[in-house]
């Protein structure tokens, strides 16, 4: 297999279908580095599985020459858990929108990461409805005007990974769609974890909510408005790399490095803390009060549903024999006429 | 006591051909337990059996009240019965709320056992009595037997470690003693559960032991009946025999129809009255390679059994019908992407959470049309608890030859019912083939909905090399299976996937008519309704009638020859607990005036109320 796969280019992965987001969205950029990453997975193609619900990230899978299944609005991670359930050998991976993950199937993305069913989730973030052409969603921003909201959204927008962390996802990370060297990084990391692996990316639509995060997609800008996880590091950032988070009781704060202060104050990340605790500070540091964290929060080691599911059918068949039908047919008391 | 009580002379046993006993207590009184053991002890001795178990939906309402009542009813005979009997025999009720809400169903000089010691100011004002009905002429018509059972209970089993609470939880089993003792069943099989079920609690062992034995004895000694009963054992079909109930049946269907197709049974399922019992009885068979999924809902259920049936599995989901509701769209998915899968369906009342516990089969045009778009998939109903196992293996057949989702229907009442089943012979089922392309060699581009002499689409696996492909919900370009919006196509796709559908009445046989070829009156029945609309037509003709009789177990597509049974006859009633859904289908499609017979009561229909409408069609 990984013979097989190494010959394999970014272009081998392409399908025939011609694509059809709008010009401009952040998906090309994806796709792009999806293809890009795939052939260093070390699986092959036919052993890769794309499932989808519905919105503009789940046409996803069309455009790759893999498995795939375009499913119903909100519920890919189920349709996964079946798939992987039954097929472990398979590599399985979810393309969910905000609209799709967070409102209408945010019942099946909790449930699939705490049972910890090994398929990686790739949560595309835009902030808005687009296949919808424009409704607000369970990201937008509080007073976003949208078609559906003329007078401004009046909810509380969701913190996607929050959900996860408060879901016990044992591998929880952040992209941004544009900032494709660091996404290719985690999309290998998020396919080399076995486990649930929750990655939100921060994807632009430029006909709906157009620069939604350029804080964060900007060149000149990002530095300053992102801080990149790296395990064992403290938290650095800035384009002169001088200034850092530190924590102050249970609250991060930014401090600049130097006059006294230096990265021995800072926070340090630990991705594999067995608390998700620091992860959650993380992942709720908003721009423009703090930098927001890009890269991998968490990446602990937990059984998967799928091995567990698999290991007690092994374990009643060693235990008890296989099943025979014939026994099974007359199971309790049974009695013969003529 | 006196000497006739040391020393009874032996009480005379009359021969009966039918017994309809009905165990009526509170929910924590046991009496699903009672009934379910005189059922088993009754199928043992070699009688044809059918049983209701009537419960609430709640789980123990207040004590003593009528909401908590549950009852369970056995109809054991000498003969063929399909049916758990119209009135009942004999009636132990042992408390006044029970009394209040079984009478009913006792026919006139029906022997009714009390337990008088319930019959106290608090249970008569639970079960807002006026006055105690056995005090007053209210119970004059039956033969009333009045037993102390709950001192004599406690008297039998109280002692050393025994305190009273465990006393009083052996009621029901001093109740099945005297039962057993009247319909002279042999308690030995009942023992040997209760040695197997509590061989790790000795006290609860003996004490069950011993009600059982005082119940039996009181039976023997008391003067207050005079006579016990024989019920001979009935001319079954020589086999090997066992109990089973619908849903232990479906549950067993499924896994055999796995192993004839070689294929690994995922079932995903969320708990829901009355389906729950196939995913508990499932559940315990990890060694037959099942594997069982409780879903967060409904909707995970079904789209996780689609996911398995992507990946090659077996995939099944079953609910009641609010769940069917919430998988609507799902069911959809597997029309659009033309994957096996069985949905079955274990109808309860509706609308709505309706009456949770309760059978009607008021669900299936639900089955047939709820769902966007036109989306017809196969409709398959059981006729009873046995055919549970047939008709799934046969669901299962239809879904992989046609490469379609398949509903299967049953009901509350086929489900928790049980009856005998002559195993089958695991060497005379038929293998369920099944074929998966590979894609070797093969340059030209893989076509995932190009179709076979079946109109099937290629069952392709992930996992196979050269047959990447992508199936998803938007209309599919005939062959290429690619997204198009393009207008012919979907017309097209439209109509293909409608008459694939409807080709499956090549797989399914002719309508068979009992009674008369053609003439004045046919019933025609689906479903768990068989029992009651065959013992009725029997009546009917036992007194003189001339009636036919269909019935139905595969509803889309309809057998081929419906049609032409319809028009043999001046007149077709169809009796269906709901107000006339397959009168409905059948009169769009055949233009036939039928005569519909709609009851939606909570329970199956009794045999008087087919034959009263027969007779008057006959008149």
């Amino acid at each position: 297999m990984q013979a097989r796969t190494a010959e394999l280019t970014a272009d081998d992965f392409a399908s025939s279908q011609e694509i059809r987001w709008c010009p401009g969205c952040g998906d090309f950029s994806i796709l792009a580095q999806m293809k890009k990453v795939l052939p260093e997975v070390g699986v092959a193609p036919e052993n890769l599985v794309f499932v989808s619900g519905i919105g503009c990230s789940s046409r996803f899978p069309y455009y790759l020459n893999t498995y795939g299944v375009h499913g119903i609005h909100g519920r890919a991670p189920a349709v996964a858990t079946g798939l992987k359930t039954v097929r472990p050998d398979l590599q399985v991976w979810v393309i969910t929108g905000d609209g799709d993950a967070l409102s209408i199937g945010g019942n099946h993305l909790m449930h699939a990461m705490r049972r910890n069913v090994n398929i990686k989730i790739l949560l595309f973030n835009n902030r808005i409805y687009g296949l919808t052409k424009g409704q607000y969603s369970p990201t937008s921003l509080p007073g976003h005007v949208t078609r559906s909201t003329p007078y401004g959204s009046v909810d509380a927008p969701l913190h996607p990974l929050s959900i996860a962390l408060g879901s016990e996802a044992t591998f929880v990370a952040r992209a941004v769609d544009t900032h494709t060297k660091h996404l290719g990084a985690v999309l290998r990391r998020a396919a080399a974890h076995r486990g649930t692996a929750l990655v939100e990316i921060y994807q632009n639509c430029n006909v709906y909510n157009d620069g939604a995060f350029e804080y964060a997609k900007d060149v000149k800008l990002r530095s300053d408005t992102l801080v990149e996880l790296e395990h064992g590091q403290p938290l650095v950032f800035g384009r002169n790399r001088d200034r850092g988070i530190r924590l102050n009781g249970l609250a991060p704060e930014v401090v600049a490095l130097g006059n006294g202060t230096d990265t021995s104050d800072l926070m340090v990340h630990d991705e594999a803390a067995a608390e998700p605790t620091l992860a959650t500070l993380l992942a709720r540091m908003r721009h423009p009060a703090l930098p927001e964290a890009i890269g991998v929060l968490r990446a602990v080691e937990r059984p998967t549903f799928d091995a567990l599911a698999n290991a007690q059918v092994e374990a009643a068949q060693a235990r008890e024999g296989k099943g025979k039908l014939a026994d099974l047919l007359r199971a309790g008391e049974t009695w013969t006429v003529g | 006591m006196n000497d006739s009580i040391l020393q009874p002379a032996p009480k005379p046993i009359e021969e009966l051909d039918s017994v309809v006993v009905r165990f009526a207590g509170d929910s924590g009184d046991g009496m699903q337990l009672a009934g379910s053991q005189l059922t088993s002890t009754s199928a043992l001795a070699g009688n044809d059996v059918a049983t209701f178990p009537d419960f609430p939906a709640e789980i123990r309402a207040p004590k003593g009240t009528l909401a908590g009542v549950s009852g369970f009813q056995v109809h054991f005979a000498s003969r063929d019965i399909y049916t758990p009997g119209d009135t009942v025999d004999i009636l132990v009720a042992m408390n006044p709320a029970a009394l209040a809400e079984n009478l009913r169903f006792l026919r006139p000089h029906g022997t009714l056992i009390v337990d008088e010691d319930a019959f106290d100011a608090k249970g008569l004002k639970l079960a807002h009595a006026a006055s105690n009905p056995l005090e007053d002429d209210s119970l004059d018509e039956f033969e009333v037997i009045r037993v102390p059972l709950t001192r004599l209970t406690r008297e039998a089993v109280e002692g050393p470690g025994v305190g009273r609470k465990l006393a009083s939880r052996c009621r029901n089993f001093f109740a099945m003693g005297l039962v057993y003792w009247l319909c002279g069943r042999d308690p030995e099989p009942t023992l040997r559960w209760v040695r197997k079920r509590f061989h790790d609690r000795q006290e609860v062992l003996d004490a069950d032991v011993k009600a059982l034995h005082a119940g039996w004895n009181f039976g023997e000694t008391t003067e207050a009946l005079a006579r016990s009963y024989h019920v001979p054992p009935a001319a079954l079909e020589p086999g090997e025999y066992r109990n089973i109930t619908g849903n232990q049946a479906l549950a067993a269907g499924l896994i055999a129809a796995a192993e004839l197709s070689g294929k690994l049974l995922f079932y995903g399922s969320y708990p829901i009255t009355p389906a729950s019992d196939i995913l508990h009885e499932l559940a315990r068979h990890k060694r037959f390679g099942v594997r069982t999924f409780q879903a967060e809902d409904e909707i995970a259920a079904v789209t996780s059994a689609i996911g398995a049936a992507y990946g090659g599995a077996m995939g099944v989901t079953a609910s009641s019908g609010p769940g069917i509701a919430l998988k609507t769209e799902a069911m959809g998915l597997a029309v659009m992407l033309e994957l096996p899968l069985l949905v079955l369906s274990v109808q309860r009342g509706g609308p709505s959470t309706g009456l949770p516990t309760k059978p009607e089969q008021s669900d299936l045009l639900q089955v047939m049309f709820g769902r966007s778009g036109e989306a017809p998939l196969p409709v398959l109903a059981a006729s009873g608890p046995t055919d549970c196992f047939d008709i799934v293996v046969e669901a299962w057949r239809i879904a992989t030859r046609l490469m379609t989702p398949v509903v299967v229907l049953s009901d509350a009442f086929v489900a928790n019912g049980a009856e005998p089943w002559r195993i089958p012979d695991v060497e005379s089922l038929k293998p369920i083939e099944v074929r998966h392309p590979n894609g070797n060699g093969d340059a030209t581009p893989f076509q995932p909905y190009a179709r076979d002499e079946w109109l099937a689409r290629p069952w392709a696996l992930p996992g196979t090399p050269g047959l990447m492909h992508r199936v998803g919900s938007l209309e599919k370009q005939d062959l290429t299976g690619n997204v198009s919006y393009d207008p012919d196509n979907h017309d097209h796709m439209v109509r293909l996937r409608a008459r694939k559908v409807a080709n499956a009445v090549n797989l399914i046989p002719d309508l068979e008519v009992t009674g008369p070829e053609r003439g004045k009156l046919l019933v025609l029945s689906w479903g768990g309704t068989l029992g009651v609309c065959r013992q009725a037509v029997e009546r009917v003709r036992a007194d003189g009638g001339t009636v036919a009789h269909a019935h139905l177990r595969h509803l889309n597509p309809l057998p081929a020859n419906t049609g032409e049974v319809l028009a043999r006859y001046e007149r077709v009633l169809v009796p269906e607990l709901n107000l006339g859904q397959l009168a409905t289908l059948l009169r769009a499609r055949y233009l036939v005036d039928v005569v519909s017979l709609g009851k939606v009561r909570g329970r199956p229909f009794r045999v008087k109320d087919v034959t009263s409408v027969v007779e008057e069609m006959l008149a």
